[in-house]
């Protein structure tokens, strides 16, 4: 289990909140910051790790304020209908706080781990069957995790962002209904303009970090 | 882990992330993902993609007493989905497939070997054994077909693929895979239609084996 080194006692530790000098709220973590070292991850990121290694309910209903409408107009937007759309929304809430040991912000950002969270369950309550997906890597190692390699993977999903910001508005409402399912695979093929190759290095090097972590113990 | 050289195109990659792809081609990606780091890495990046979009989403304002139920919910026990590991050559998402178990082989002549785990509507994917030296039969498709090598490997006109490759076989690619000399070769083959065999005796079996 990989785990951040957050201060045990408080159960309802806050992060501290920075600015940086664009302006962008910074949240500063209190553990690390009494550690003499000054990380500051984004505000999802600690909330998140707040509830994955603290089990911070606090934490969590902030995420929940902020996901659970948008998960919301996921459902819709997938084609759930009635009842079925808020109990996706559930479903995924709980799912992030049932499988919050397996987020890890070296490869994944908060949103993008939901994303995917709600993408299977959308498939599994509207297809009616399970999506086969990858096996989970396992966090067999006690080690610190890389703050500079959690850093640079936000930092990479916010040039992405902004990239698709960007797009021309045909470009993005594409990428949109591709993203919320609603293109099929044929269509998917014709889909360009989408700069994913920064951010896949980027994430491929935390995944050969871990990797080699694994060949170590092995 | 191996030297993975043909991986999965992006075009099916974005179309599993986004669930856009059918049962039987979506266990083929899941199966080479558990293999190879750089797929991994390609899927994650188009859930960071999917992230942004999710984020960037209008509020859809939720039931009043929808977060105190989840909040309530926090502690419930609840039930568990079994999580299948690798076993042997076969990655987690091909033992979920087979619930657990072994392979039931069928034999369908020239000493090659089938075990279907799924076939319906939407295609049909199955594990194929192929002892060295022996030939597919020549075959053409009609859709799109994967096949993932899980053991040993085979070369046809496209190139070699090893443990871990994933050859992609269009409707156009008249092909004849066979097994390198070494361990029998094992692949997990996926299709959204029948195969059509060339030669009359196996396309009249076709139906009874369903290959």
């Amino acid at each position: 289990m990989l785990t951040l080194t957050h201060d045990p006692s408080p159960p309802a530790y806050r992060p501290q909140i920075l600015e940086d000098k664009a302006g962008i709220r910074l949240y500063k973590d209190k553990a690390n910051v009494s550690n003499q070292s000054t990380v500051q991850f984004s505000e999802q990121t600690t909330l998140m790790l707040a509830v994955r290694d603290n089990r911070d309910r606090a934490a969590f209903a902030a995420l929940f304020d902020f996901f659970a409408p948008r998960l919301k107009g996921f459902a819709i937007r997938s084609g759930a209908k009635g009842g079925q759309v808020e109990d996706i929304v559930q479903d995924v809430m709980l799912t992030v706080w049932r499988k919050a040991d397996q987020f890890d912000p070296q490869r994944a950002q908060v949103s993008a781990w939901i994303y995917q969270i709600a993408r299977n369950r959308q498939i599994d309550v509207m297809r009616k069957e399970n999506k086969p997906v990858p096996e989970e890597l396992h966090y067999e190692v006690e080690d610190e995790p890389d703050a500079g390699q959690i850093l640079a993977v936000e930092q990479e999903a916010e040039h992405l962002k902004k990239a698709i910001s960007r797009l021309k508005p045909e470009q993005r409402a594409m990428i949109e209904q591709a993203y919320l399912g609603e293109l099929s695979h044929q269509d998917i093929r014709e889909l360009t303009g989408l700069p994913l190759g920064t951010i896949k290095s980027r994430i491929r090097l935390g995944l050969e970090k871990l990797r080699h972590e694994l060949r170590g113990i092995r | 882990m191996a030297d993975i050289n043909h991986h999965i195109p992006e075009s099916l990659l974005q179309a599993y992330a986004t669930g856009s792809l059918v049962h039987p081609f979506a266990l083929v990606v899941a199966a080479h993902i558990s293999l190879c780091t750089e797929c991994r890495a390609g899927l994650e990046a188009h859930n960071a993609a999917g992230g942004a979009i999710l984020e960037s989403l209008p509020d859809e304002p939720v039931s009043d007493d929808l977060k105190v139920r989840i909040l309530d919910q926090l502690d419930a026990p609840f039930k568990q989905k079994p999580v299948y590991e690798r076993s042997g050559v076969y990655p987690g998402p091909v033992m979920e497939a087979l619930k657990g178990a072994a392979p039931r082989w069928r034999r369908v002549g020239m000493g090659v070997r089938q075990s279907i785990l799924s076939a319906g509507q939407d295609g049909s994917v199955r594990l194929l054994f192929i002892p060295p030296g022996q030939a597919v039969p020549d075959h053409s498709h009609n859709g799109l077909e994967l096949t993932l090598v899980l053991q040993g490997s085979f070369s046809d006109e496209t190139g070699r693929y090893g443990v871990g490759d994933l050859e992609v076989a269009n409707q156009d690619l008249e092909h004849t895979p066979i097994a390198d000399a070494g361990a029998p070769c094992i692949c997990l083959a996926a299709t959204d239609a029948p195969l059509r065999f060339k030669g009359l005796v196996p396309r009249i079996l076709q139906p009874v084996f369903r290959i």
